[in-house]
């Protein structure tokens, strides 16, 4: 087996408030293979943008990455310069926003926004970075980008300006994409083509790819791996097909629904009573105690997450390990 | 585009005659310029003369109709002192004034751009916070107060700068400025800064809350996940965007830095429009103080209108719509 492109080992990244440290992310660990996706769910405020975040090294004081590390193509970006985290956003690591209404710059061309992209880690003239430009846009399936490019982000449509922003993530052929939601506010249709076409791109070019989702069927159709994370923490990974089917833990249980069978894939995450804790004093024990219908006096020590079963990871002290109820 | 201005200037029309009449009964109301202009020693005869003369004697209606038919020849009355047209004893002053309030401007943009994108890339820093306290200075220290404090400390203690009039002039287009020669610009500077004081202050703040407000949205944070250097995220994402609210609000503030230099302008003994208008109220000399009024309003929607069409350049989402309209 060679080594994955991405490495994240028990990585901590704590938001230092007024009001105290708020454990946003807080021992996640995972990795994502050579061309592999892997989809990280969870509900909101759950810390999935927090990681993608610490990932490309744009968390926004008062928060730091407080400990772990980030392996990349073997080097560790929790400890690199912010001179050589520069050279490798946009170039080796890309990201992709939720809202593609708010992520192009409303008052520069759309060429702008992409030549300077370019010339920011390749010393080629403008009119190579132009071609370039144009070239992206093509692939990301743009209709006659030459002309496009002249155009401000206003005058394109939220799906148009999504594969806009995914064009300027591929510039310059990244061995990770980090995408942040980056279909949840696009249309149905609109997203099943935007699916297709980066699903297709993953595979021909070899990127690895990080999806954060709240919606399952996405997780569903696109992601090799799932980690579900809940209170800063992963409290579930493993291949998506067995999570999706067999969910372990009792959250991943509850998101997906009571009953697992194979109808319930495609389906959005579900609402499961109660709150999330404040991430400013979680409780003792398990944080999903409060909500969880499994709980019991034992959870109130700390579960550690294990490999229960063979390449199934789980934090849980009372797993549904049972044969699913009648389906 | 074209219609668009046409609609705008006829507009334009209907805002001056609203306000030629808002003038003309307000300046009436002020007073009977009579007392003032012939002496008090006059006798009856000579009185009904002059009043007659000046056309006082007419109706409050007709002595609009009158000012209406010779305003639109371009036409806006004598002044009752002076005895000469009161447009051109307006426009020989009108140089004056421009580049008192132009040389204003430049310095608030010079110096407030540059301390309001630090203070608002640097909220917490010290010398961020002197900034604010400073621009609260700005705001609330009295112009002719300010004045009288340059007046005493740079002419009077230092002996550095000269404290009254225009000082050299050169000749450009037919008109006199003070900015072509170097005694002009000493002249100038004091004033200038007098008048730049509150606008300073006004585009710290703004540039200030615009970062703060522009650092936050995503497409900045976009800009920096592409790599690009810290100068061109702040310079160009950013700068570009707040440029769009300073160039309107300081555009905008220019008719007022013209119609309020009267202060600045008296301290310093400035011979521009603000010392005529102040001079023309004392004593009542209802022409020049009517033409000045319209001239004002006439550059205020002069300025309203090129403001738009910048911030129209400025921002291509403003651009698309009035193409379409
Ligand atoms: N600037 C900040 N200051 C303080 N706390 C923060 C800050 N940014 C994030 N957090 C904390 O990190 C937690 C995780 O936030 P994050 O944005 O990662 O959630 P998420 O899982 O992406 O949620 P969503 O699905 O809504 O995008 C939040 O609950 C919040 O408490
Ligand atoms: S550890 Fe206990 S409380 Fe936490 S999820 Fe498992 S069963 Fe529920
Ligand atoms: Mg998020």
């Amino acid at each position: 087996m060679t080594a994955p492109t991405l490495e994240v080992r028990d990585l901590q990244t704590h938001f230092f408030t007024r009001a105290g440290v708020v454990k946003a992310v807080d021992g996640v660990s995972f990795s994502v293979g050579r061309g592999k996706v892997m989809g990280l769910v969870g509900e909101s405020g759950s810390g999935k943008s927090v990681t993608g975040f610490s990932i490309i090294g744009l968390v926004d004081p008062p928060g730091r990455i407080a400990g772990g590390s980030i392996l990349f193509q073997g080097r560790d970006l929790a400890k690199l310069s912010e001179e050589e985290m520069r050279d490798l956003r946009g170039n080796r690591i890309a990201m992709i926003f939720q809202d593609p209404m708010m992520t192009l710059n409303p008052v520069l061309r759309i060429d702008t926004q992409m030549i300077e992209t370019v010339q920011a880690h390749k010393k080629v003239s403008h009119e190579e970075a132009r071609q370039r430009a144009r070239d992206t846009l093509g692939m990301v399936g743009i209709p006659s980008p030459d002309e496009r490019l002249k155009a401000y982000p206003h005058q394109f449509s939220g799906g148009m300006r999504q594969r806009v922003a995914i064009a300027i993530a591929l510039l310059h052929e990244p061995q990770l994409i980090v995408a942040d939601e980056p279909t949840t506010a696009l249309d149905v249709t609109i997203q099943g083509q935007i699916l297709a076409e980066v699903q297709k791109l993953c595979a021909t070019t070899g990127t690895s790819m990080i999806w954060i989702t709240h919606d399952l069927s996405v997780v569903a159709g696109l992601a090799d791996d799932i980690a579900v994370m809940y209170a800063g923490r992963i409290v579930e990974k493993g291949a998506v097909g067995e999570v999706l089917d067999k969910p372990l833990h009792p959250y991943t249980h509850g998101l997906i629904g009571s009953v697992p069978s194979r109808n319930k894939r495609g389906e959005a995450l579900r609402q499961i009573p109660g709150m999330t804790p404040s991430l400013l004093n979680l409780p003792q024990g398990c944080a999903f105690r409060a909500r969880c219908p499994r709980a019991s006096e034992a959870c109130l020590a700390e579960p550690i997450m294990a490999e229960i079963v063979p390449g199934r990871d789980v934090r849980c002290i009372h797993p549904h390990l049972e044969a699913p109820e009648a389906a | 585009m074209t219609v668009y201005l046409v609609r705008r200037i006829l507009q334009a029309l209907l805002v001056v005659l609203a306000m030629s009449l808002i003038v003309f009964i307000g300046v009436y109301a002020i007073g009977d310029p009579v007392e003032i202009l012939i002496s008090p020693d006059a006798d009856q005869i000579e009185r009904e003369r002059a009043v007659q003369a000046l056309g006082l004697d007419l109706p409050l209606w007709q002595q609009y109709a009158v000012f209406l038919t010779k305003a639109l020849q371009g036409d806006l009355g004598r002044s009752f002192v002076y005895n000469e047209p009161a447009l051109k004893l307006i426009l020989q002053r009108m140089p004056a004034t421009m580049e008192l309030a132009f040389g204003a401007t430049i310095l608030a943009l010079i110096i407030g751009l540059p301390l309001g994108l630090y203070a608002g890339l640097r909220p917490d820093g010290r010398f961020s916070r002197m900034i604010m306290a400073g621009s609260i200075l700005g705001f609330s220290l009295p112009t002719f107060w300010v004045g009288l404090m340059l007046i005493m400390v740079f002419a009077v203690y230092l002996g550095w700068l000269p404290s009254t009039g225009r000082g050299e002039t050169g000749t450009l287009l037919g008109m006199q400025w003070s900015f072509l020669t170097w005694d002009g610009l000493r002249h100038m500077a004091m004033p200038a800064i007098n008048l730049s004081l509150f606008k300073i202050s006004l585009v710290i703040r703004l540039t200030r809350a615009g970062v703060r407000e522009t650092m936050l949205m995503d497409y900045v944070k976009f800009a920096r996940a592409k790599g690009l250097s810290p100068a061109r995220v702040t310079f160009v994402h950013v700068f570009k965007n707040i440029l769009i609210p300073v160039v309107t609000v300081v555009g905008l503030e220019l008719g007022s830095t013209i119609a309020f230099s009267v202060v600045t302008e008296s301290v310093f003994a400035w011979p521009g429009m603000g010392k005529l208008i102040i001079d023309s109220i004392n004593v009542l000399d209802r022409p020049v103080i009517v033409a000045y009024l319209m001239l004002i309003v006439l550059m205020f929607i002069a300025i309203n209108l090129i403001v738009d069409l910048t911030y129209s350049m400025l921002d291509p989402r403003v651009r698309l719509e009035s193409k379409g309209t």
